[in-house]
């Protein structure tokens, strides 16, 4: 039976983030025949239409206004339903990320719908589409189907595969304009406080090199800084390094904390608590870097190294900076 | 100040999950309330202590839930509910309906629920109370400054922090940073066990179980595939480096 799928693009800094086209990219393999649609919602939508199409979505729905230049639930909810009223979907995609965890609850209970969270598989099986999601943050995963004409599904990043983009493909740009008079929105932004946390965002990285109890201080992390600068890689740390202060929680990755599958973890002295491994490892290659012989975390590791990290990430970073230039 | 609190009790972090029967396997594991509802519980007493009232603690769940109850009360909470029955369980879209069933008269000023909880990991359930009871939200915060009905929150928005404004009544779901939760005193322990803990059925509530049923259906659960522990370098440092850059490019092909 096909279905229409509306994926709600996902912005960051005005660029559309890798989990829309894999979004997009799923849309195609699972609506079987049916249309594949995105929605833009921004403060300023030029330029995206093409990108979009290459992934696959036949048209595109805009909605642009300043109010929406930041992240407002009220505002970003009259507008996705604006979109859903006139696409029409039977299947709403957005990423599970800081819009997308709160504005996709929010619009399935205005409309009654269902809604499965923070998806990283998704199959046709026997007419309907069965989801893969982890729960106790990945220490186990539950396959899933939501009732109903109109389901929401909220996508975690790096894990559903993207297709090729065609570049021959086209899309229609569809405007809507959305009424959003300021006495309307019940909550507003005062500021927006920019954390640089080297540049490369933990829940979309490639590479994630983090940093436990082993580190010692906030000082002790500047070498991890510098390895994750040479590989492009985020910057991430335990419950541990985060309790002592060594680093923000925003850093922290674990069962508390985000949940990331990059392709490569580079885990520096961090022994590996129940409570982190759920948090990444799932990851496609783990290297741990540890003193101590006995610690849980070379359990799931690929490659271990025993020994200091203070001693062993210099040296990694010099060894990958030589690597990479060549 | 009318304050209430909508918590869920969990698997401890530290348990590993088994699966029997195709079911998460529940014998032997030690539960707790969810990290993050405790900042939830925490912030809650504190705007109590400062603005006088009461802080209500309610969950769906099981008889043993009672036991997360007890604790909020033993942090401080002042009175707790629990909603233990079938029609009341489901899923994200069940436990929203039937929280906003109870919730939907008692005129709360603030709501205040974890960002998401450690089991499910949904973060669904919180945000769909907010509009089922037709109030605002702020997600995620790590900063909540309230004066007389002006709500100022500070967002965890993926490391960038947005400062929110709004207004009571509001919903707000906590992340973790918004506070250092208490450990229950004896003597909060000992109150606690005479503060009212009311367990109303759905019916009760007026709740259709029919009208609430799960959209949601789970297939199957199953654990993913075991991690063999791989391979330790040996070598001195430089040597073992060296190879580690080697196996990252052309063995992982991660580089």
């Amino acid at each position: 039976m096909s279905r229409n799928i509306l994926v709600l693009a996902d912005l960051r800094n005005g660029g559309l983030r890798n989990v829309t086209f894999e979004a997009l990219s799923a849309a195609v393999r699972l609506a079987e025949g049916g249309d594949v649609y995105a929605a833009v919602i921004a403060g300023q939508a030029a330029g995206l239409t093409d990108q979009l199409a290459h992934y696959g979505a036949s048209k595109v729905f805009v909605v642009e206004n300043t109010v929406l230049e930041n992240y407002v639930p009220d505002a970003y909810a009259k507008a996705l339903e604006a979109v859903i009223a006139e696409a029409k979907p039977n299947v709403v995609f957005l990423a599970h990320s800081a819009i997308g965890r709160d504005l996709a609850p929010k619009v399935a209970a205005r409309l009654g719908a269902g809604q499965v969270s923070d998806v990283i598989g998704a199959e046709l099986e026997g007419g309907s589409i069965v989801f893969t999601r982890p729960i106790y943050a990945g220490k186990a995963f539950t396959k899933n189907t939501v009732a109903g004409d109109l389901i929401f599904a909220t996508v975690r990043p790096n894990n559903l595969p993207k297709s090729e983009p065609d570049e021959s493909r086209t899309a229609e740009t569809v405007k809507l304009s959305v009424d959003l008079p300021a006495d309307s929105l019940r909550t507003f932004i005062k500021e927006v406080v920019k954390k640089s946390t080297g540049g490369v965002d933990l829940s979309e990285a490639k590479i994630i090199v983090s940093g436990g109890r082993g580190v010692k201080s906030a000082e002790g992390f500047k070498p991890l800084q510098e390895l994750a600068d040479v590989l492009g890689a985020a910057v991430g740390a335990s419950r541990a390094a985060c309790d002592a202060e060594f680093c923000d929680y925003a850093l922290q990755i674990g069962q508390t904390g985000k949940v990331v599958t990059p392709d490569l973890y580079i885990a520096c002295g961090i022994s590996g608590a129940i409570q982190h491994l759920a948090g990444m490892s799932n990851s496609k290659v783990i290297v741990a870097i540890n003193k101590d012989p006995e610690a849980p975390i070379f359990k799931v590791a690929d490659y271990g190294i025993i020994g200091d990290l203070f001693e062993i990430v210099p040296l990694l970073t010099e060894e990958l900076r030589k690597a990479l230039a060549e | 100040m009318n304050i209430f609190v909508c918590l869920k009790q969990t698997f401890d972090t530290e348990e590993k999950i088994v699966v029997e029967g195709g079911k998460v396997k529940e014998d032997g594991v030690r539960f707790v309330m969810n990290p993050y509802d405790e900042y939830a519980v925490e912030e809650a007493i504190k705007l109590r202590d400062d603005n006088g009232g009461t802080v209500t603690v309610v969950t769906i769940g099981p008889e043993r839930a009672q036991e997360a109850l007890r604790t909020a009360l033993a942090m401080g909470a002042d009175e707790a509910v629990l909603i233990s029955d079938e029609a009341a369980f489901g899923d994200e879209f069940t436990a929203s309906n039937v929280l906003h069933s109870f919730l939907k008269d008692k005129n709360a000023d603030i709501i205040l629920c974890g960002n998401q909880a450690v089991d499910d990991g949904s973060g669904q359930v919180a945000i769909r109370l907010a509009e089922l009871l037709n109030i605002p939200h702020i997600g995620t915060i790590t900063k909540l400054e309230i004066s007389g009905t002006d709500v100022v929150a500070h967002r965890d928005a993926e490391g960038d922090v947005e400062v929110v404004g709004g207004k009571l009544p509001i919903l707000v779901t906590a992340q973790q940073g918004l506070n250092d939760p208490r450990y229950p005193s004896l003597i909060g322990i000992r109150k606690a066990n005479k503060k009212p803990l009311e367990t109303p059925s759905a019916g009760d509530l007026g709740v259709d179980a029919g009208a609430v049923a799960a959209k949601g259906q789970v297939l199957e659960t199953f654990l993913p595939p075991a991690k063999e522990g791989g391979r330790i370098l040996d070598g001195d440092n430089a040597s073992r480096v060296k190879e580690l850059v080697a196996l990252l490019q052309n063995e992982a092909k991660v580089l």
